[in-house]
């Protein structure tokens, strides 16, 4: 710029036009403005021949290089199927329990898994996981319906308490106080029991009481010791691991309204190899059985 | 005669908005309604009072400049009301706990973003719009604003259309549609106020004694009649009873999303930037004291740019529904705007030529230059954003938001900022403002924040798109989308101090502008007499 010369704009004349004091030199458009706005049309020009650009009656011009956005993806997941499709085809024939062990499926496993675990599951399981309030912690070694790899693989597969998928995983607490089965110091008792076998009750006087209220009420599903039921997806009481919570509050909720967790069924809208290999991902986290 | 036409209409929307108030379907319309009961029902009661009282003779030979200084405080009010809401919902992504409990579904940050958008855009910005076209016509045609107290109408019309706008948008009254949500009746509102804008404008261009019309005047005529056509197609929707505020829009699937995108770049081109081009082409050259640059390259570009603008919003949709060929035509369009849209820049860098001195003193032109400077950065950035490549990695990232913002705060706000520092001794006849050295803290604050607010927005955005589309060797997705949400939360907190500086900055302005008024020494000129220059 000119701010150092001496001030020569008063050799350019202007246009003549005056308003409210404001005057405009007749300067020419800059060269390199007017040659770079020539330069970007016939760019354009060149653009729109070589692809889809040109609307017609029913369709659009192509373009002489064929491409679309389609094609585009297409061939991307193309030549990852084609380059994956053989270790897919051994992952699916494989014996569910060998693939851990396996020198190329297993490790071809967990990060293909850990991709389908980050798209799919993280929501709720989260990034890491560690699980959130109702949504099951899958580092620990503890699980509600089996943590052997046969197990993980038929709870992804058709999911928990879904109506999507008849083969899922089902059973229903009944709902003790909102159905009136149990009366509220049965169930402030029981919730004392409850806390008593993992830790401390808030009112120790009643754990006797909620003994008996345990016994005729509960442990057809949770165990007699509370240890749970896996084949119920009955949780462990006696582990202080805990889904929705093991303060004196929440357990009265849960044993008042009872608790209603859902999965959805995977098979439907993932492939075995996808499912096999999230799978083994969940198993190896570190609970597997 | 014409007030008891004014008192049966102003009787009958009190009436029909009572209606309104007690048969709504949901409380954004309850709400509305009784904001409409009770306006209609006070103007009511004061063109009662005014009804058969000697009225005072419009002054006929002096510009109309009390609706300008009320469109000078509506700007810097909702100005500070839109950096406010912005600064917190920065926050808000910085830390979810800001989503308060007790205020979910009124202040979390879904309904406080478009409050945000649509108070820094319409209110801010569209006040600056009309106060500034109101002034710059009556001075470059030489003519009192045309249509008498039209111009009052459209100010407050404006005022009442963001209020409803506002109040819906925390109430749930909303269409979905960006930069367009305000529902069916405050559309139809928004049209019989835009209607009068433009009567007003194009009244006072008619009756102008210049015989030429000046090149800031084409710019904000291009808005103002573009914002029009945009306003209409876009809200073409059929309501589902009168008595509520949900409405059905008329286009369907991929060309409801084309019509919005057509929409919304469109109020990017000609609000944001053939609207405030028009500010540019008169404060910059009255700031400076130097003749406009190029009359040549005034004309050129003014019509390529209108030209072209309206065929790039197919850039919003790449590798969507949309089909490839118009895509294509939207990223062709796009680049070839970037030379019209680079012709507002060199017209106002170049027409301080001879008076490059006058930045050293001067921090208030020194704002418009760095306007002017955002300007060039972000419609190069945009053309460039809308290469279908680089939209690739770009699409969805916070890099769009870095790069509206860098437009926003850095061209919009600081010409506004500009025009504001210019009109307001101007306006309440003041020698000079009440402090150039509170300008230049405005002006470093505002510059800081807004580069703090671009640079950490592009680093994020970038990094996202690529922590996105990141594979491992098998071509498998590396992360999940909490990793990147997990990733960005230092540039978050970077991005929210950048807005509270750039919110000091404008509070320390209302303190220079409220203290020029008050303390600064007053100037006698006949400054408001409307006679033609020459």
């Amino acid at each position: 710029m000119s701010q150092n010369k001496p001030d020569t704009s008063k050799d350019v004349p202007t246009t003549g036009h005056v308003w409210d004091g404001i005057e405009e030199y007749d300067n020419p458009m800059p060269r390199w403005w007017l040659y770079c706005f020539y330069l970007c049309i016939i760019w354009a020009f060149v653009y729109a021949i070589f692809y889809p650009a040109w609307p017609l009656v029913s369709s659009a011009t192509a373009g002489l290089t064929g491409w679309s956005s389609r094609m585009d993806v297409a061939a991307d997941i193309a030549a990852v199927d084609e380059a994956n499709g053989p270790i897919n085809a051994r992952l699916e024939a494989a014996d569910l329990g060998a693939i851990a062990a396996d020198p190329d499926l297993g490790p071809y496993a967990v990060s293909a898994g850990a991709a389908v675990f980050k798209t799919f599951c993280a929501q709720c399981h989260g990034s890491g996981a560690a699980g959130a309030k109702g949504y099951p912690n899958l580092l620990d070694d503890d699980w509600l319906w089996g943590g052997s790899v046969e197990d993980i693989h038929a709870t992804v597969s058709y999911g928990i308490r879904n109506e999507d998928n008849d083969d899922a995983r089902f059973s229903s607490m009944p709902a003790f106080g909102r159905d009136e089965l149990l009366d509220k110091t049965q169930i402030d008792a029981v919730a004392n029991y409850v806390m008593s076998l993992s830790g401390t009750p808030t009112n120790a006087e009643v754990v006797g009481e909620g003994a008996v209220v345990y016994t005729e009420n509960c442990a057809s599903c949770h165990g007699d010791d509370g240890a749970g039921d896996v084949s119920l997806g009955a949780p462990n009481l006696a582990d202080a691991i805990w889904l929705y919570g093991g303060d004196y509050p929440t357990l009265v909720h849960t044993i008042t309204n009872a608790r209603y967790g859902v999965m959805p069924a995977w098979s439907d809208r993932l492939s075995e190899a996808e499912i096999r290999a999230v799978t083994a991902y969940v198993h190896q986290l570190g609970g597997g059985e | 005669m014409s007030n008891y036409i004014k008192l049966i209409a102003l009787g009958l929307v009190t009436f029909f908005a009572m209606l309104g108030t007690n048969f709504a379907r949901d409380l954004a319309y309850q709400v509305h309604a009784f904001i409409v009961m009770a306006v209609a029902g006070g103007l009511f009661l004061y063109t009662l009072r005014q009804t058969d009282e000697p009225q005072k003779a419009e002054p006929k030979h002096e510009y109309f400049d009390s609706v300008v200084r009320a469109g000078v405080i509506a700007t810097m009010f909702w100005g500070i009301v839109g950096f406010l809401v912005g600064t917190f919902i920065a926050f808000q992504l910085a830390f979810p706990a800001l989503n308060f409990d007790w205020a979910e579904g009124l202040a979390n940050f879904g309904r406080l973003r478009p409050l945000h958008t649509s108070a820094v855009i319409f209110a801010f910005g569209g006040n600056a719009l009309i106060a500034t076209s109101f002034y710059v016509v009556q001075r470059t045609s030489a003519a009192r604003l045309w249509g008498g107290n039209l111009g009052w109408f459209v100010f407050w019309g404006y005022q009442l259309f963001i209020v409803l706008a506002a109040t819906g948008y925390l109430l749930g009254g909303t269409q979905s549609k960006e930069y367009a949500e305000p529902e069916w009746y405050v559309d139809l509102w928004l049209t019989v106020v835009w209607v009068a804008y433009l009567a007003t404008y194009l009244g006072t261009i008619v009756k102008r004694r210049e015989p030429h019309i000046y090149v800031a005047n084409w710019f904000y005529l291009g808005f103002i009649v573009t914002v029009a056509m945009l306003h209409l197609v876009n809200n073409l929707t059929i309501p589902v009873s009168i008595w509520g505020s949900k409405s059905v829009i008329v286009w369907s699937g991929v060309q409801d999303a084309m019509v919005q995108w057509w929409y919304g770049h469109n109020a990017v081109g000609f609000f944001l930037t053939a609207g405030f081009l028009g500010m540019m082409y008169y404060f910059v050259p009255k700031q400076a004291g130097r003749p406009v640059y190029s009359y040549k390259l005034s004309i050129i570009h003014f019509w390529a740019l209108i030209f072209l603008y309206i065929w790039a919003g197919p850039h919003h949709l790449h590798y969507t529904a949309l089909p490839d060929w118009a895509s294509t035509l939207g990223m062709v369009f796009s680049i070839v705007l970037w030379m019209p849209s680079w012709g507002g820049m060199i017209n106002g860098l170049m027409t301080l030529q001879g008076a490059w001195d006058k930045l050293r003193t001067d921090p208030v032109l020194r704002m418009m230059v760095l306007a002017l400077g955002f300007y060039a950065m972000s419609t190069f950035e945009g053309p460039m954003m809308s290469i279908r490549a680089v939209n690739a990695l770009s699409h969805y990232t916070d890099w769009t938001i870095g790069h509206v913002h860098s437009g926003a705060l850095g061209w919009n706000g600081m010409i506004t900022f500009g025009a504001m520092y210019y009109l307001v001794p101007v306006l309440w006849k003041r020698e000079r403002l009440y402090s150039l050295s509170l300008v230049s803290w405005h002006f470093w604050l505002a510059t800081i924040g807004i580069v703090l607010y671009a640079a950490s927005m592009w680093v994020t955005g970038i990094m996202e798109g690529l922590m996105w589309r990141e594979v491992d060797a098998n071509g498998f997705l590396v992360n999940s989308f909490a990793d990147t949400v997990a990733a960005k939360f230092p540039m978050y907190v970077v991005r929210g101090l950048g807005g509270v500086m750039f919110l000091l900055g404008a509070l320390i302005m209302v303190f220079n502008l409220w203290m020029t008024v008050r303390k600064a020494p007053a100037k006698d000129a006949q400054l408001s007499v409307a006679v033609p220059a020459e």
